[in-house]
């Protein structure tokens, strides 16, 4: 018997013991180092009194006795550990902890420079309540540049992908600010507010690849920045709420006292507690990533048949009325959201779903969706086709019918890939792979509305 | 011969509090010495015995430490606090009163303990 084969066996069954410990959610890793040195001591007593390794570490194992008795003991003394926390503050995780710290410090940083960089042009006298213009289009440019900042450092990416990605941005400014240099225009002010809209779509798409490091190319990579995309949501949303909750006391207690805070609230808390919150909640995410399960599919489960059955109520009601759809401005922009939210809806469900399970109630909840959705979506087309040469191509206009037709290709097509799997004829990550290879055209669209509709539109 | 369950239970606060009270340890050797002590009498589920000790811990009774023992691992060793000590009195005031009982109750057995079936009651 070779000593040293032996002693690599042994760590085997170690590491094994020590996963298998780990999956059990009272038990945290302190106590699985705890356990560990005593299976340790115990193994090497069995085998001073001469027993093999592996008959000593079969005894040690016995001894430690039941693991799911064990674990629920530990679960009876500490059962706040059923209640999965998300430790912010750097815990006694030893060498863990301390890289945790690092990246908390980091975050923070770089939330404080993003609410700094929002009140930096007021030294070059560009102030919120007298250029908004300014602040719509840039808004994106404060926040995001330092976003993928974080995941730069984060993930170590290589010079190559950063100065890519520093382009991006610069370029970003650049088509933001470049046509709508001579202010005062009226006719400047529609495609403004495009470029407000549309420019964060187009950086998310620069954020998504730092943040996926060198896994952009893959679809796991893609998938996992989908739903890094919608937890941040769901913090960002309930960062916001506090920040009400904070606001109202803030005001209420001050004007106690005869002070009124809302000049400082406008001008400072407010845009810089809302820059600064997206680093924060995106940090929160990272950081909750293996800890907390996701919010997104928990709400997709809950909101895809409830909007299903209102999509169908709404479908049937008017084929049973025959009443037309009542052509408004906003209508296209109505369906649009509809569709995005669709769309999330659809994303979400199959960044949650093994692909490898077969199809159940639920999938067919979802192709009900999406086609009742699509179907919704054809009648505001038609509609909207049959007066558009009446009311003209506005810039609004042809970025909401753009944005339309691109939602309305991948969901069609999503529904036909769904379709063929729940036939059997067809796999669920042939549906995943279009999803995550459809991302890139979102973000060309909103580029183009920003660089193109400019000077197409333009005075 | 092996001690019920609820006795074990029982007991592995006093038997803990007290060898911890001679000198600081850690998990293994703590049962290591419940077993001397006993002459093999009172076994323990090993892992049992950390849940015990982060019930001490969170009542304040012990503290502990991490330190890298001289295997090279690092180890969490136990220290008696003095709520621990005073706790440790008061355990020892109870189980010196419920041993002194029970001395009572055996010495006025009169006959030697029956090792055959009891009769039921009513027969």
């Amino acid at each position: 018997m070779a000593a040293p084969d032996c002693a690599i066996r042994i760590e085997e069954q170690f590491e094994r013991w020590r996963s298998y410990l780990r999956r059990r959610r009272a038990i945290h890793d302190s106590d699985v180092e705890e356990l560990e040195d005593h299976l340790r001591e115990q193994v090497s007593a069995l085998v001073d009194a001469g027993l093999s390794d592996d008959e000593a570490f079969l005894v040690a194992v016995k001894r430690m006795g039941n693991l799911d008795a064990l674990s629920r003991e530990f679960a009876r003394e500490h059962s706040e550990r059923l209640w999965k926390q998300l430790v912010v503050a750097p815990g006694a995780t030893g060498e863990r902890g301390a890289s945790a710290g690092n990246e908390a410090a980091v975050a923070f940083c770089l939330a404080g420079i993003a609410a700094v960089a929002v009140k930096a042009p007021e030294l070059f006298g560009l102030r919120l309540d007298e250029d908004p213009g300014f602040y719509a289009r840039n808004l994106s440019l404060f926040v995001l540049p330092l976003l993928t900042g974080y995941f730069v450092w984060k993930r170590r990416s290589d010079p190559a992908t950063r100065r890519w990605l520093a382009a991006a941005f610069v370029a970003a400014a650049v088509f933001a600010n470049v046509y709508s240099l001579p202010p005062g225009i009226s006719s400047g002010e529609y495609t403004e507010l495009l470029t407000a809209m549309h420019l964060p779509i187009a950086l998310w798409l620069v954020v998504g690849i730092a943040y996926a490091g060198g896994r952009w190319g893959e679809v796991g990579g893609r998938m996992d920045f989908v739903r890094f995309s919608g937890e941040l949501f769901i913090y960002y949303v309930l960062i916001a709420l506090g920040g009400v909750v904070l606001t109202g006391f803030m005001m209420a207690m001050f004007q106690a006292i005869g002070i009124d805070t809302e000049p400082f609230f406008v001008r400072w808390m407010l845009p810089s507690g809302a820059l600064g919150a997206v680093v924060i909640a995106s940090w929160l995410v990272e950081a909750k990533q293996s800890v907390i399960e996701n919010m997104a599919p928990v709400l997709t489960r809950l909101f895809t048949p409830l909007f299903a059955i209102v999509l169908l109520a709404f479908l049937a009601t008017m084929t049973w009325t025959g009443r037309g759809l009542d052509f408004q401005r906003d209508i296209l922009i109505a369906f649009d959201l509809l569709l995005v939210i669709v769309l999330g809806l659809l994303l979400y469900a199959i960044s949650a779903r093994d692909a490898q399970t077969p199809a159940d109630a639920f999938d067919v909840m979802q192709v009900v969706l999406v086609i009742s959705a699509l179907l919704a979506d054809a009648v505001a087309l038609w509609a909207i086709a049959a007066r558009i040469s009446e009311f003209g191509f506005t810039p609004n206009r042809v970025a909401a019918l753009g944005e339309n037709l691109i939602l309305l290709v991948n969901l069609a097509w999503s529904a036909v890939l769904y379709l063929r799997f729940l036939r059997g004829r067809g796999s669920f990550a042939s549906l995943e792979r279009w999803q995550t290879a459809y991302l890139p055209v979102y973000a060309g669209w909103a580029a183009i509305v920003v660089i193109l509709f400019p000077p197409l539109f333009g005075p | 011969m092996d001690i019920n369950k609820d006795l074990v239970a029982a007991s592995s606060t006093p038997l803990v509090l007290a060898i911890l009270a001679d000198e600081d340890s850690y998990g293994y050797a703590i049962l290591r010495r419940v077993r001397e002590l006993s002459g093999g009498r009172m076994q323990w589920t090993d892992g049992m015995l950390y849940p015990v000790l982060h019930r001490l811990e969170r009542l304040g009774y012990i503290e502990a430490r991490r330190e890298v023992s001289e295997s090279g691992r690092r180890r969490k060793y136990y220290r008696i606090t003095a709520r621990g000590r005073t706790q440790l009195a008061e355990e020892r005031r109870q189980w010196q009163a419920v041993d002194a009982t029970l001395r009572e109750v055996w010495s006025a057995l009169s006959c030697p303990l029956p090792t055959r079936r009891l009769l039921p009651q009513g027969a």
